[in-house]
């Protein structure tokens, strides 16, 4: 927004500051405060320590950190896979039928998480597919529902991707495999990784779907959390949200970092 | 490589957007299709290039039946208006890409890359990305590129409409150097630009509202246009609603003496004089009207004189002491400057 006046530029900045500080900022800061405290009963959190780290970096919770970091990459590596082929194959699609497949692809979004990971549950507990009690249903999980977001970034991609290009590349003789590899997916590469990013982000914080289905041996981090605010461990699962909240932001900051080298207009 | 049209249409949805198109380009001639927006001319280009498909008629490329062929197999190079280089890619490799896509030996690239980019002007930018360059370099590396596979067909569409008025003049010197030093590439051009077509072209197809109007030399068209759309469009004229007599035409109640060979005595027709062919003052063929507008465009003043109703436009030599607004003029053309068009055959 362009705002011109000196005291209206202050008056947007105050709105802003009223708006997003109580809302998005505040309570960050409340869970990083807990995380260094082991008690808060007055205005501020008091008995500072750093005893929560030290918990929320060894044994069981660092466990969980590798366990989350591991499953957030594959799902949204298959994620990525999965819905670039379906998005690059609807845009072939005749209009109506790519409205199917668009339909098909927002159900895990629509559809409550809880209700994707049952379903996950009751069709993978036996033969022939018997994926229950391993991570991979816990993986599985994970890439259903973030698959859709990434369909929808490359499909929002492809369509304002200029034909000319891959015209151009057709007329110097490219067949279309060629055409893919190296002219329309270079050129979607920031899309890419802006899904990539995304789908990551959306892994590491789920915790719906991923309680009807971890394994004892594939606890991911928010069902940690989860489970030391439940027995009333309130400050060192903060501590373990901050180690949460900081591994996806230094993920999500790398992937921005590999997206601006790749735009290249 | 020549390239013919077979009664070509397109249609989209119902919708005709080329009406049976029949037109032959010779081995190494190059063919401007001329026409305003929405005339087709792009269409054919496409229909050739294979990103349109022909609802009927076949399209050739030499004696190769090339209508149900995929785009890559076709062996045509093009250049379109908006340059299309790859903007992940340096120059050389926007150049080289044809010739990777047809696995071409690592040699034989680096050595037609540097070829094409000399050919172009442009071989000091191998290493720069297409955003680090102007609007005309673009527009050359994208010629180099579309060159560097050597095609037998080249196509460009309305190439040189991104660019600025002084940049166009030098690009259309070069493209026709272009041509010299390629003398069997064929090339198709396609252009809403009169100057341009008339200006590289060896003939001219002129297109209108779907249709092939005339197809003929420059000189051909500019002397003898058949119709009042080609005469109008190409070169700019007067067209007068006249009545053939015998040894002439009447216009307004005035008699013009005009060669009316070929046209009946009683019809009616449209009279045809280019603006620069007609002059001021006393002559063989006299009109007297009101001068409504003067515009002095340097080298010359262009009249607008009112002849009982019609507009009539002149371009005369810088006029020392040009008429006032208003005042009375007589204008004249030689009987051999007028073209006698059929009537209100303009629009097909």
């Amino acid at each position: 927004m362009l705002v011109h006046n000196r005291k209206a530029k202050w008056a947007v900045w105050a709105v802003f500051l009223l708006l997003f500080l109580p809302l998005f900022a505040l309570p960050l800061l409340v869970v990083l405060g807990a995380s260094f405290a082991t008690h808060w009963s007055g205005v501020l959190p008091s008995g500072l320590t750093t005893a929560n780290y030290r918990a929320a970096t060894r044994g069981e919770a660092l466990q969980a950190l590798t366990t989350s970091l591991v499953t957030a990459v594959t799902a949204s590596l298959f994620a990525l896979a999965v819905g670039t082929w379906a998005a690059l194959a609807a845009a072939a699609l005749k209009k109506r039928h790519r409205r199917i497949l668009d339909a098909l692809f927002v159900l895990p979004v629509a559809v409550p998480s809880v209700v994707v990971g049952l379903s996950v549950l009751v069709a993978f507990s036996q033969p022939p597919i018997l994926l229950n009690g391993t991570r991979w249903i816990v993986i599985l999980a994970h890439t259903v529902l973030v698959t859709a977001f990434a369909y929808q970034s490359v499909s929002a991609a492809l369509v304002r991707l200029d034909p000319a290009y891959e015209q151009a590349a057709a007329s110097l003789g490219a067949p279309p495999a060629y055409v893919l590899w190296r002219v329309r997916l270079p050129l979607l590469l920031p899309s890419l990784t802006a899904a990539a990013g995304l789908c990551f982000a959306l892994s590491m914080g789920e915790l719906s779907a991923t309680m009807m289905l971890y394994p004892p041996d594939w606890t991911p981090l928010p069902v940690l959390i989860y489970a030391a605010t439940d027995r009333g461990a309130l400050f060192i699962g903060s501590a373990v949200a901050v180690v949460l909240m900081a591994a996806t932001l230094i993920a999500l900051f790398a992937v921005s970092r590999v997206r601006t080298k790749a735009s290249y207009r | 490589m020549g390239i013919r049209f077979d009664s070509v249409t397109v249609a989209y949805d119902g919708n005709v957007v080329l009406d049976s198109l029949d037109l032959t380009v010779e081995p190494g001639e190059v063919m401007a299709l001329l026409g305003p927006s929405g005339s087709g001319k792009t269409t054919a280009l496409r229909a050739v290039a294979g990103f349109v498909r022909p609802s009927s008629g076949r399209v050739f490329l030499g004696d190769r039946d090339v209508t149900d062929l995929p785009p890559h197999r076709r062996g045509i190079g093009m250049v379109v208006q908006q340059y299309a280089l790859f903007p992940h890619m340096r120059v050389e490799d926007n150049v080289a890409f044809g010739l990777k896509a047809r696995r071409t030996a690592k040699s034989e690239i680096r050595r037609r890359v540097a070829e094409a980019l000399e050919m172009t002007g442009m071989g000091a930018y191998a290493r720069r990305f297409p955003r680090e360059l102007s609007g005309g370099q673009q527009q050359r590396v994208a010629i180099a590129r579309a060159l560097a596979i050597r095609p037998d067909v080249l196509l460009l569409d309305e190439p040189l409409s991104a660019l600025d008025a002084q940049l166009r003049s030098g690009m259309l010197a070069e493209l026709a150097r272009l041509h010299r030093e390629l003398p069997d590439v064929s090339i198709l051009y396609v252009t809403h630009d009169q100057v341009e077509a008339l200006t590289l072209a060896d003939r001219i197809a002129v297109m209108d509202a779907a249709r092939l109007q005339q197809c003929g030399t420059p000189r051909e068209l500019y002397r003898a246009p058949k119709s009042e759309f080609t005469a109008s469009f190409v070169g700019g004229a007067n067209l007068l609603p006249v009545t053939v007599g015998a040894g002439g035409v009447s216009f307004a109640g005035t008699e013009l003496k005009v060669d009316t060979t070929e046209v009946v005595a009683g019809a009616r027709a449209t009279l045809c004089v280019r603006p620069h062919l007609v002059g001021l003052g006393d002559g063989p063929n006299q009109l007297m009207g009101t001068v409504r507008e003067i515009q002095w465009r340097g080298a010359t003043h262009r009249l607008y004189v009112e002849v009982d109703g019609h507009s009539v436009m002149a371009d005369l030599r810088e006029l020392k002491h040009p008429p006032a607004h208003g005042d009375t003029v007589r204008l004249h053309f030689a009987p051999d400057d007028a073209v006698l068009l059929p009537a209100g055959v303009s629009h097909g």
